[in-house]
């Protein structure tokens, strides 16, 4: 078990200063989620069921729908 | 150089955590190490006890009658029953954040076009998969009390069918249902409470019989609140992205 | 060891905060930081060999270690309000790239004033 939760630690981190650094804002973008998904793993493995269903809904699910959402208005904003 | 500063900003406030996580200082300054808890030094020891122990003897799933929360989702118990009014500023948090959104992005009769044309095959297969995800999100909220989740990731859930509609669909538009309904069950919320103020007393407190432990219809006033909360939270979340899919309001 | 690791986000969501000019990265970074903060209360409350805060048919009740249920309450609010404030603030951005037409904030802290 600590074995599993040291390898996806090392991973957030990674897709954490990944996403910072990135040129475009949609990798950016698809990186936050990736780190949610990864997050709900770890909330699991310290028996937290009610907290891991609620970040797997709220934090991968709307927060990346609504990121989306907006970089496509300001790519519009932009072009006029 | 803004890069190699912050860097070691960023740096120095680890490492600054990481003194203070390994401090092996017995008074309560220091952070415990990880797993080693004392519970019974901690409020929440009071908390399992209520939820495992009831007031005289043990409660057991399914068979004890009258139990004074009665739900068997000890998270649940402390979010609807014990800390209610902390679930009521979240709600009121949420409803400034869906209200900021409306008023900046809202009004506009048009919608973004989407980029690529869907084809029937997707358009008919969302339409019924979404009222399945809605259905989903009734029973996440539904079940608070005795399952993992609640109010707030059942309405997101709804919330998801909903824009699983609006995004393939080029003509479903619901905004003003979804703002009545929004605002309606933030107002029941606050009767349940003043009724639960001329009834015993308190403000939000259990008023409603708990029945058997493990039950549906069990646990009081904790699934009518978690029902109210899920529809809230499940209009207020659909509003902001209808929101954010229409354009053309008036321009500042 | 996990609470290294988020403070670690913490601190990369930090570095992001101070070094970035896109508006819609400072939000990135913002999020980056609440998902360590998350992770750092629900591992204090955590019981090494506990069970999950959850009554049930299947085991028995009186002779269980269960987790600490109070910092998973705490977070399943904290959870909700950084949805509500990362939909507040990207509204906020939205309108100010309609108005002046960048998201760069040396642009519009230096370039501003002369629109009134």
């Amino acid at each position: 078990m600590s074995v599993f939760s040291f390898i996806i630690g090392v991973v957030m981190v990674g897709l954490a200063i990944f996403a910072i650094e990135a040129k475009k804002l949609l990798t950016s973008v698809i990186m936050l989620s990736a780190m949610s998904l990864l997050s709900v793993i770890l909330f699991v493995i310290m028996k937290a069921p009610d907290v891991a269903i609620t970040e797997a809904s709220v934090g991968a699910g709307l927060t990346t729908a609504i990121f989306l959402l907006s970089l496509r208005k300001l790519k519009r904003a932009d072009a006029e | 150089m803004k890069r190699i500063i912050s860097a070691l900003i960023a740096l120095l406030f680890f490492f600054m955590i990481v003194t203070a996580l390994n401090s092996d200082s017995s008074d309560s300054m220091g952070i415990p190490r990880y797993g080693e808890v004392k519970l019974s030094e901690r409020v929440s020891a009071k908390y399992i006890e209520k939820s495992v122990n009831g007031n005289e003897d043990e409660i057991n799933f399914g068979v004890t009658v009258d139990a004074e929360t009665g739900s068997a989702n000890m998270v649940t118990s402390i979010v609807v029953n014990y800390r209610s009014f902390d679930t009521l500023g979240e709600v009121t948090v949420l409803f400034i954040s869906a209200t900021g959104v409306g008023l900046l992005l809202g009004g506009g009769r048009k919608r973004i076009g989407s980029v690529i044309s869907v084809s029937p095959v997707v358009k008919t297969a969302s339409r019924v998969i979404a009222p399945l995800l809605m259905v989903l999100g009734i029973y996440v909220f539904a079940h608070g009390h005795l399952t993992p989740g609640g109010g707030f990731p059942g309405g997101a859930i709804i919330a998801a069918g909903f824009l699983l509609l609006v995004v393939v669909d080029d003509e479903k538009r619901a905004s003003k249902g979804l703002k009545i309904l929004e605002g309606t069950m933030g107002l029941l919320y606050v009767f349940i409470g003043i009724a639960g103020l001329l009834i015993s007393g308190s403000f939000l407190s259990n008023f409603l019989p708990t029945g058997v432990v493990g039950e549906l219809f069990s646990a009081g006033i904790i699934p009518v609140v978690y029902s109210i909360i899920g529809l809230k939270v499940g209009a207020e979340l659909s509003g902001i992205v209808d929101d954010f899919i229409s354009e053309g309001g008036d321009e500042v | 060891m996990i609470q290294y690791f988020s403070m670690m986000l913490v601190a990369v969501g930090l570095y992001g905060l101070l070094s970035q000019k896109n508006l819609v990265k400072l939000i990135i970074s913002l999020n980056i930081a609440e998902i360590g903060v998350n992770l750092f209360i629900v591992s204090i409350g955590y019981v090494e060999g506990g069970a999950a805060p959850i009554l049930s048919s299947v085991s028995d009740n009186s002779s269980l270690l269960f987790v600490d249920p109070l910092p998973q309450a705490l977070v399943l609010t904290s959870i909700v309000i950084g949805v509500g404030v990362t939909a507040l603030a990207l509204s906020l951005i939205v309108s100010v790239s309609k108005s002046r037409n960048t998201i760069d904030i040396t642009e519009l802290s230096s370039g501003g004033g002369d629109s009134e």
